[in-house]
């Protein structure tokens, strides 16, 4: 696993002296060490040596930059009682996405729970359809009919917004491209609150007796809703709660390590041996919901501590600029245009209207038999209609 | 006793500043507060989650072997409904639980079975569907399938339901009528600050596991003289809340205070009398006084937030149907909820409001 790694290095190397020149900065190239990685059941685990090349430190710090001001657009318009429904940021918790999504090979899937928006993002969708959804416009990833929690892509299954269950559909996801011989894997997440609900344990217990390709992540933020790992979970040492599943505990706050983890688990699991858990460890600044203000079960040092010392963007930031990677100036730049790029969505997202009342009754159906949806209205009655063609179905 | 607390009067506009929170774009009803009853001692003003803060209160000062669960209840709930419990009585009989829907319901059939009061917090109603299986399997037929050996009749779960103006797919359901093909639950939600006390203190004690709906817009909304005592509210017993002659309405939780209104304009633009009832406990229903009003009147809509097919209004129009058939004047009908899901954005209108009950009101007087 090593090796290939290694391979993929060197590869990289040849193709970025190609562009150097395109890039201000001196090195295309640099080598950090992550933390040590915690394993169970497993004798070799991630490289934590780690190379990157200053074409993707760039990409990862305008995705999780990007990420970043999304979330923070998201809880503006929250505040300005434009965004309805309930609202869950993902601020402090970028690395972990954009790790994992940097491994992603186009076979690989993914499924969350209600933190989706940064997810949403990542595979593909505009920043303005993302807060449209939010926004509950018809430019929206759902046409505004999901809200917060309900946002889909491609090899995206999805925002969920009950604790717990998309972790079982994970484990089908990732035996249906077994089945399929895809070679795709499904990275199948959930909390380190949701890690207690049954079927978390239902759904390890089948991947691992059918060998299916499932990278079970349990992104540990500390915190399900207001009660604590330590208060809620007998153990906390979530990558081992497979027990018989192979895991790996992992820096969430270093992009780099998370990358790399990811990176050891698609080898392993599309390798054929099966599931594996990942425990990412990391930290969500914000209340757990926009009703939250996420003070009264931790102390405002707490949080001001992480964001000083272990915040995933700036010490990222300090990384590729004490590497020569990229230079401030360029991060500067790259600040602005994302500002813009995201106030520009707002505005949009704003302004951008609702779907008709007609689609109140679209897509309840296939194909239903009674045209009519019930109900009762002194108005027309509603017509069933399809108003769009499903994604996971092409 | 009970009649004089039940006994509702019209006075909602006058009330509307002590509720305070009228302004909400959300709300698409008047909330009609209950009457003072001096009969229960001294009453204080308290929202719903004050009142049933109080009555758990109660129950843990005067119960010592009775405790209080579920998800964040030791900081006080998402809704503040515990607030302040942990600290009186201790995180022995006050505390959080894991995130488990189906593990706090089953383990609250254990304590109960093995007589502990337990008061299980299933933190939306949208949530307790993990927990069916405890619920309908385990819970409601616990005596049944013991021969009366044993039971689980000190277990009360509650929950907060039903729309509250933005609360999107998964925060704005009304599961009640998926209990209420279980035999052996008893399912039950108020109106109001003043009947949840009384009705949960009633459900904590009644003999049988019930499931406590909160309609959650009432949490902060429904503001009244709420008596400071202990006292209990009887389930099985629908409220008659204004009388008439022309037409029955039925609903309950927060559809009661649209039904309210309904009738008072009604009333006053058409002429048309309405006899409101709170169904209030919604299994087992209170058929009797619903036929007896349908028999005097003709007419019947019954109305939920709940989709239409399957809702609890189908069963108490085919009730009705068997037992008034020779008294009814028109069809009965249902103003409820589209067979859609809880829409996101269209919540307004997706929910049976007051024009939709008055429309149907219209259409059955002039059938
Ligand atoms: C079945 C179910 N129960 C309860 C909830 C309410 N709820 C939403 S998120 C949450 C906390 C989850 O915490 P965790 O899994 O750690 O995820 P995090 O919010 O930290 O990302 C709770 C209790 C829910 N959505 N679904
Ligand atoms: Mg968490």
């Amino acid at each position: 696993m090593n090796g290939s790694s290694v391979l993929r290095k060197h590869s990289l190397k040849n193709v970025l002296s190609i562009f150097e020149s395109r890039f201000f900065s001196s090195t295309s190239e640099a080598t950090f060490e992550t933390k040590p990685f915690k394993l169970h059941k497993l004798e070799n685990g991630p490289s934590t040596t780690v190379t990157l090349s200053s074409e993707d430190a760039i990409k990862y710090y305008k995705q999780m930059q990007t990420i970043r001001r999304i979330e923070t657009a998201a809880g503006n318009l929250y505040k300005e009682k434009i965004v309805r429904g309930f609202c869950h940021l993902y601020s402090g918790q970028e690395a972990c996405a954009v790790g994992m999504k940097a491994m992603f090979r186009d076979t690989d899937s993914i499924i969350t729970a209600y933190r989706a928006h940064g997810w949403t993002y990542l595979m593909g969708v505009d920043p303005f359809s993302v807060l449209s959804e939010l926004t509950g416009r018809k430019s929206g990833n759902a046409r505004g009919k999901g809200g917060s929690m309900h946002m889909y892509a491609k090899n995206f299954y999805g925002g969920n917004g009950i604790v717990g269950a998309q972790v079982p559909l994970g484990a089908g996801i990732a035996l249906a491209a077994k089945y399929l011989g895809t070679g795709g894997v499904c990275f199948t997440l959930y909390g380190d609150g949701a890690a207690n609900q049954g079927q978390v344990f239902e759904a390890y217990n089948m991947s691992k007796l059918w060998d299916i390709p499932c990278v079970y992540v349990c992104e540990n933020n500390g915190y399900g809703m207001g009660t604590s790992s330590e208060r809620a979970s007998a153990s906390v040492a979530y990558y081992t709660r497979g027990d018989y599943i192979p895991g790996i505990w992992v820096d969430g706050m270093d992009i780099l390590a998370v990358r790399e983890a990811a990176r050891f688990a698609i080898d392993y699991c599309s390798s054929g041996k099966g599931p594996l858990v990942m425990e990412t460890a990391t930290y969500r600044y914000s209340g757990h919901s926009m009703s939250d203000p996420g003070t009264s079960y931790r102390t405002r040092d707490e949080i001001q501590e992480v964001r000083q010392t272990r915040d995933p963007i700036t010490s990222f930031k300090e990384k590729i600029i004490g590497a020569n990677l990229v230079n401030i100036d360029e991060l500067k730049q790259i600040d602005k245009e994302i500002k813009a790029q995201i106030d520009d969505a707002v505005k949009r997202a704003k302004a951008d209207t609702e779907i008709p009342l007609s689609e109140l009754s679209g897509d309840i159906y296939a194909k239903p038999l009674e045209t009519k949806v019930r109900g009762v209205s002194p108005f027309e009655s509603l017509e069933h209609i399809r108003i769009g063609q499903a994604v996971n179905l092409n | 006793m009970h009649t004089a607390i039940n006994k509702y009067s019209l006075v909602c506009n006058a009330t509307i500043n002590i509720c305070g929170c009228f302004k909400r774009r959300s709300s698409h009803f008047v909330y009609h507060p209950e009457r003072i009853s001096n009969e229960l001692g001294k009453t204080s003003k308290k929202n719903m989650y004050q009142a049933i803060n109080s009555a758990m209160d109660l129950v843990l000062s005067k119960d010592p072997n009775s405790v209080v669960f579920g998800e964040d209840v030791g900081f006080g709930g998402v809704f503040r409904c515990t607030s302040g419990l942990l600290e009186r009585y201790g995180k022995d009989r006050v505390f959080n639980t894991p995130l488990c829907e189906q593990g706090i319901v089953g383990f609250g059939i254990g304590l109960a079975v093995a007589g502990t009061t337990a008061i299980a917090e299933i933190q939306f109603a949208d949530y307790m569907f993990p927990a069916l299986d405890q619920l309908v399997n385990e819970a409601a037929k616990y005596r049944y399938r013991s021969g009366n050996l044993f039971d689980c009749g000190k277990l009360t779960v509650r929950t907060p339901c039903s729309a509250v103006g933005h609360g999107a797919l998964y925060h704005s359901q009304s599961p009640e009528s998926f209990y209420t093909h279980a035999p052996g639950l008893k399912i039950v939600m108020p109106r109001g600050a003043q009947t949840a006390k009384g009705l949960l203190l009633s459900c904590v004690r009644d003999p049988n596991p019930c499931i406590f709906f909160e309609p959650k817009i009432m949490y902060r909304l429904a503001v009244d003289d709420v008596p400071d005592d202990d006292y209990e509210l009887p389930l099985g017993k629908a409220d008659v809340l204004i009388e008439g002659k022309d037409i029955t309405l039925i609903g309950w939780g927060t559809q009661v205070h649209v039904l309210l209104e309904v009738a008072e304009i009604a009333n006053k633009d058409f002429g048309i009398s309405c006899e409101v009832i709170d169904l209030v406990t919604i299994l087992p229903w209170d058929k009797q006084t619903v036929t007896k009003s349908v028999k005097k009147t003709g007419r019947a809509i019954v109305s939920h937030e709940a989709p239409l097919t399957g809702g609890f209004g189908a069963e108490i129009s085919a009730s009705i149907q068997e037992d008034c058939f020779l008294h009814l004047e028109s069809p009965i009908r249902r103003v409820t909820g589209y067979d859609t899901p809880f829409p996101h954005v269209f919540e307004k209108f997706y929910l049976p409001n007051k024009w939709k009950c008055l429309q149907a009101i219209k259409e059955l007087i002039n059938y």
